[in-house]
């Protein structure tokens, strides 16, 4: 199967193709229908490949080269994909949730006259979110990088007759800017200390260095400031929520299951790395860690239903990002793999139910919708208790990983502060959950008339995405509960490195009783919050208050976002605007304009001038030649 | 037929330096102070015949062919230029009936 390898990136790119050239001539159907089996298709080849890699104990990675590119000295790069355990999970995420959404899209987007340039740009996403996973040096990731960061551009702005939302198309691409800066620099670096861009390569090598090289440390922290970038991250988290201006399966492709996930793909990429740089790794356990909290108090207050999922993602990569400083990097992927799909669940339900509803997305104005919308109710359900962490769904096993590796690592305040965070996301998930399914329709007369279940291609691939949510926490279930950690020990081969540098620290595992408690713990709190919820929003029919009323000072703080936003208006975007207005005004008018013109200006006077030379009369043209040639002449033989 | 030749022989390279520049003297001053252009043009081809005659004499004078060779591509030329220039002083004298070059002091800016 390895050799049919290429036509996995390559499929998407075709489709992209076709929908450009061919999609206004195609019916709306069989372009969807195409675009989507362009994506199925490269998922039954990663199939094809995964399986028998997975299935034989010592599989080595699969490298191809397929082209030359860039070779000039040293520097040797090349168009060469890498197939190992890392890429092939991510290409079974990217091409399997892929072809859900895009036949969920063929629905949600029947009417929209665009139709043909969504599923072009859907498929060009995927086309570089698969080169971004396959290629096998940093300079293939980059160009996937920068491609699926014009396709995020490209599709938030999607509706762009819109201006808020062209200004969050925006906002998305310059915020990636400083991340991708970031990036390229920590390329560089690691270029500068390797010779050589191929993951192999560095990884090996890397294994000669002592823990702690200065140079490993600021190329670690770079490539971590391109993660922070994409995967939304403290400081720099605030474009994903307003990404949300997008339509829904893009929010659920590619805000949600596979671009945000690039960061943490970077780090797994390059664990050799970071787990030589401890210091990197106790900035990225705390950045996880603030995020994870930070956002998650920001969704507790948000009315918006993509908005509130929107801080949920962010606070999730938190999660992430907080197992991958503690150099948990398999359950880093693991949560990252459960999180695939039940945040695409719940971002395809909320797109389900804005459907049903006309548009509207305030869950002030919602409520009752269960009876109407009987399936996207329960796979949102469903999407609602795995994201919350109660067993024995998908997050719960992913979540309860990364606690227990913060507990291992003695660290009972950051165990207690995850914890925290998965306390704050049960209840905000159950709060938008019993606002927009129970008690009472709170919205208008012609939108409870308008109410109705979504068509067939929308709910089916709720209900699989649905099923994916109940059983893909079963791929790692732990010793203590019967399972043998499957994940962990297909990684193992990737971690390896890691796993050998980090030898020499003593390494405790818990105890089988302490693990038991742990569980107990966040389950009953878990348990015990989803109660509150209960009794506060469906029992009391407590309805957030509406935007003109007074509120008290913390909830307003947190309904404004912490005032980020406006923190970042006035420090930075304010100040840049006045400095270029500066130098518009002084530099711009005053100085290039003024050359410009000036040059203008010279040849208008001169040529009026001088073109009295040029009277007409041709005795005076032979005489001026004659005398021309006679001052050659002269000036010739007096320089000689 | 051998004194023609012998009394060539005594005839020196000033001789012809002398000539050559007197009819090239002749042909730059009838451009530049006659007004008929008919004239004009004839004393351009003086000026050409001058250089001919001085491109010979140096080419017997240092044995060198190639400079007889010129004097051929020069007459070649010349012969070509005056078809193109009297055709375009046709098409001038039929328009404004006058070979006056200055009656065409139209012909700027």
């Amino acid at each position: 199967m390895e050799k049919f390898a290429w036509l996995i990136p390559l499929l998407p790119l075709a489709g992209f193709l076709l929908c450009v050239f061919m999609g206004k001539k195609i019916s709306r159907n069989v372009l969807g229908s195409i675009a989507s089996l362009l994506i199925l298709v490269p998922f039954l080849l990663a199939v094809g490949i995964f399986i028998p890699f997975a299935s034989s104990p010592d599989s080595e990675p699969i490298r191809i080269l397929y082209l030359e590119w860039i070779n000039i000295g040293k520097l040797n790069v090349n168009y060469s994909i890498q197939l190992d355990q890392l890429s092939l999970m991510m290409m079974l995420v990217i091409t399997g949730v892929g072809f859900l959404i895009h036949v969920y899209s063929i629905g949600y987007m029947h009417d929209d006259e665009n139709f043909h340039k969504f599923f072009a740009y859907l498929n060009l996403f995927v086309f570089f979110m698969l080169v971004l996973v396959m290629g096998s040096n940093y300079l293939m990731l980059f160009i996937g990088w920068e491609g699926v960061g014009l396709c995020s551009y490209l599709l938030i702005g999607f509706w762009h007759k819109n201006p808020e939302y062209n200004k969050a198309a925006n906002k998305a691409f310059i915020m990636n800017r400083i991340g991708d800066l970031g990036l390229l620099l920590g390329i560089f670096l690691l270029y500068l200390r390797f010779s050589s861009l191929e993951y192999s390569r560095i990884s090996f090598e890397a294994m000669q260095i002592p823990i702690d090289d200065p140079i490993i440390r600021n190329a670690t922290l770079l490539l971590f400031i391109g993660a922070i970038g994409k995967s939304a991250q403290l400081p720099l988290y605030t474009w994903l929520p307003d990404a949300m201006a997008g339509p829904t399966p893009v929010s659920a492709l590619i805000h949600a299951a596979t671009m945000v996930t690039a960061g943490v793909y970077l780090i797994i990429r390059s664990n050799v790395l970071f787990t030589l740089a401890p210091f990197t790794q106790e900035i990225i356990t705390i950045v996880g860690l603030c995020t994870i909290l930070f956002a998650a108090t920001i969704a507790l207050k948000q009315n918006d239903i993509k908005k509130v999922l929107a801080y949920s993602t962010v606070s999730q990569l938190g999660y992430m990002f907080f197992a991958l400083g503690l150099g948990a990097y398999s359950a880093a992927y693991f949560h990252l793999f459960t999180h695939a799909f039940f945040k695409a669940l719940l971002f395809l339900g909320s797109g389900s139910v804005i459907h049903a509803m006309g548009g509207e997305q305030d869950i002030r104005k919602m409520g009752a919708l269960k009876k109407h919308l009987p399936i996207t109710h329960l796979t949102f359900l469903i999407g609602t208790i795995a994201i919350a962490g109660i067993p024995p769904l998908a997050g719960f096993f992913s979540k309860d990983q990364i606690l227990a590796a913060a507990f291992e690592q003695h660290n009972v305040l950051f165990w207690a502060l995850a914890l925290g965070g998965a306390l704050l996301t049960a209840f905000y998930m159950f709060r938008l959950y019993y606002l927009t399914f129970h008690g009472q329709f709170r919205g208008s007369h012609e939108q409870e008339h308008h109410l109705h279940e979504s068509p067939k291609t929308m709910t089916v691939p709720l209900v699989i995405l649905a099923i994916c949510s109940v059983f893909a926490g079963f791929i790692n279930i732990p010793e203590v509960l019967g399972g043998n950690h499957w994940l962990d020990r297909f990684f193992a081969p990737l971690l390896a490195g890691s796993a050998q540098i980090i030898e020499e620290v003593e390494h405790t595992h818990l105890s089988h009783e302490t693990e038991y408690i742990l569980m107990g713990v966040s389950v009953l709190a878990i348990l015990a919050v989803v109660f509150y919820a209960r009794i506060r929003y469906l029992r009391n029919g407590h309805v957030p208050a509406d935007d003109s009323e007074e509120i008290p000072g913390y909830e307003r703080l947190l309904a404004n976002k912490y005032y980020v936003d406006e923190i970042y208006d006035r420090l930075i975007v304010k100040p840049v605007l006045a400095a270029s207005s500066l130098i518009y005004r002084f530099i711009e008018v005053k100085v290039i304009d003024r050359i410009v013109n000036g040059v203008g200006q010279v040849i208008v006077i001169g040529s009026r001038t001088f073109r009295f030379l040029q009277t007409g009369n041709v005795g005076f043209y032979i005489f001026a030649m004659v005398v021309g040639i006679l001052v050659i002449l002269a000036a010739n033989s007096f320089l000689n | 037929m051998e004194e023609i030749q012998r009394a060539f022989g005594q005839i020196g390279i000033n001789h012809y330096l002398f000539l050559s520049s007197v009819l090239f003297s002749i042909g730059v001053m009838g451009v530049l102070l006659r007004r008929n252009f008919i004239i004009i043009f004839m004393s351009v081809e003086l000026m050409l015949n001058g250089v001919n005659i001085l491109l010979a004499a140096f080419s017997r004078y240092s044995g060198n062919q190639s400079g007889q060779v010129f004097v051929f591509f020069i007459m070649v030329v010349a012969a070509a230029e005056v078809a193109v220039g009297l055709a375009i002083l046709v098409m001038i004298y039929r328009n404004i009936r006058s070979t006056d070059i200055n009656a065409l002091k139209n012909l700027k800016w």
